[in-house]
């Protein structure tokens, strides 16, 4: 029997161009046109301002350890336990949810604001997702 | 919404708690609900309006034979009864209804009839957070409380003295699920479940239901039971997504709803005498007094280390036990309400003394919505 998988994204058209992005190695957000607000998750107008005229950029990969815990039990399907749930700030400002690689999944190498970049995990053919790991220097 | 025009006349619970092997989820509905129409000495027929959470309001009429005029079916989680609450008075003083029953029940434990939860892979959360391993509340809602400990200087042996307070409150409750005393240490040793929070730090998972009935302050008079008038409400959402609050030091549905009904109930912190903050997991009660303005985040968790909300203090604290130690059936909200009316009743096993105003304040989902209550015994 094949091992239980985890959870896979599937894409809506708005969300598309973000899991394209994932898959050609680049992390995509959105900044509205108007006013320059930028946000995740995807969507085609800016929930700060409502303008439809938004577009989207590569972001810089780069960000911060805002919280995490460290899930034992439950733990959800293809995942080993204990692992880190984080949710990382993104240097453009947004913030969203991920996985810490290259790091113990321990409180004492977790360090909250320990600096991340961005990497990616192929899942598989089609999807990838962003993980992060501490930045290097 | 004007003060005091509308109380609760019937209020119940199931007549068991915990684990209920023996009852679908539907008929723990049936059974909350006769019971409470049953306090409120009413007949089905004299019910009109209806409200109820996950379950839909169809569902639960017909069941038990109810033909409303007037239905709700706000379903945002574990808060949505205190929703139901504030809806139930606007419509019962806007005349669309007379008399309104609200309904929750949950099998919890036993699954009994009960839809599994999940989450659609092409929802937002479905590819945005379930791919990174969260699976169930106790992965998702402590997400926030590394960074709320950090801002504020919170430490783990004032989170764990949340769990200990709260089984003081359930021991002196018959229906308590866990009733034997607990040590901070015995929560810090307990079994991790997803750092920084321990098994005892999560909340119960039990099944059993609960009821209300609401009708206008000027016909509750002539009810059997004291009324208990709905003094002030508010209510919020923020997000389905924890990791997409604003921020993880407050929680904004929590700093929109607690307010509001503070300011509707024209009453000030050192009014509230009784309080319930729903409390799926230890850090709700911290978030709660911080954002509903009883104290800066920074003193809550000294405050309750210092046994200000244990049986005795001067702010008496889900005195239930809460759904730490009272019983969880996944949505809590409707038993704190229950706490709050046998307060204001005089009724409750650890009945706070001559209080007049108590404050219930509810949580859905991961912080997601947020429903506040203050209610009084005195019109």
């Amino acid at each position: 029997m094949a091992e239980p998988q985890r959870a896979r994204p599937k894409p809506t058209p708005e969300t598309q161009h973000f899991w394209d992005g994932t898959k050609a190695g680049e992390l995509h957000l959105q900044r509205c046109d108007a006013c320059a607000h930028v946000y995740f998750p995807p969507r085609p107008f800016c929930p700060s301002c409502a303008s439809r005229k938004v577009s989207i950029f590569k972001a810089s990969g780069k960000g911060f350890l805002y919280s995490y815990v460290i899930n034992h039990r439950p733990a959800a399907p293809g995942f080993t336990p204990p692992y880190a749930i984080a949710v990382v700030e993104l240097a453009e400002g947004p913030r969203m949810m991920s996985n810490i690689i290259d790091c113990p999944q321990t409180p004492e190498a977790l360090e909250l604001d320990m600096k991340l970049e961005v990497a990616f995990e192929a899942l598989d053919d089609k999807i990838t997702l962003p993980v992060f790991r501490p930045a290097k220097g | 919404m004007r003060s005091n025009q509308v109380a609760v006349v019937g209020a119940a619970e199931t007549t068991e708690l915990g684990v209920i092997p023996n009852a679908s989820q539907l008929q723990l509905h049936a059974d909350a609900a006769l019971n409470a129409i049953a306090d409120a000495g009413l007949k089905l027929s004299d019910i009109d309006g209806f409200a109820t959470a996950v379950e839909t309001p169809q569902q639960v009429c017909h069941y038990l034979g109810i033909k409303p005029t007037w239905v709700d079916g706000t379903s945002v989680g574990g808060c949505s009864f205190m929703l139901h609450v504030r809806h139930a008075a606007a419509a019962i003083e806007a005349g669309l209804c007379k008399t309104v029953l609200i309904t929750h029940a949950e099998s919890g434990k036993s699954m009994i009839g009960k839809a599994p939860r999940s989450i659609p892979a092409d929802s937002l959360q479905g590819q945005f957070e379930a791919p990174f391993g969260v699976y169930g509340p106790p992965s998702m809602f402590p997400i926030p409380v590394l960074r709320f400990m950090k801002t504020y200087g919170i430490t783990h042996e004032q989170l764990a003295s949340v769990a200990v307070v709260q089984r003081e409150w359930a021991a002196k409750n018959p229906r308590a699920m866990m009733k034997d005393p607990i040590t901070v240490a015995d929560v810090l040793n307990s079994r991790m479940i997803a750092y920084p929070f321990r098994l005892l730090q999560c909340c119960l998972v039990t099944d059993g239901g609960g009821a209300l009935i609401l009708t206008s302050a000027d016909r509750a008079k002539d009810f059997p039971r004291k009324p208990v008038y709905i003094m002030g409400t508010g209510e919020s959402v923020e997000t389905p997504m924890v990791s997409q609050m604003e921020t993880f030091n407050s929680s904004r549905a929590f700093t929109t709803a607690g307010p509001l009904a503070f300011r509707e109930a024209g009453i000030a912190h050192k009014d509230v005498d009784h309080l319930m903050i729903y409390d799926a997991f230890a850090h709700l009660p911290l978030f709660g007094l911080g954002d509903l303005g009883f104290m800066p985040h920074e003193e809550t968790g000294q405050f309750i280390a210092d046994g200000n909300t244990r049986p005795g203090g001067k702010l008496p604290l889900n005195t239930n036990g809460g759904g730490l130690s009272y019983m969880h059936s996944g949505m809590y909200g409707m038993y704190a309400l229950q706490e709050s009316v046998r307060q204001m009743r005089g009724i409750a096993p650890a009945q706070v003394p001559n209080a007049k105003i108590s404050v219930c304040h509810g949580v859905g989902g991961m912080f997601a919505a947020s429903g506040t209550i203050v209610f009084t015994n005195e019109r």
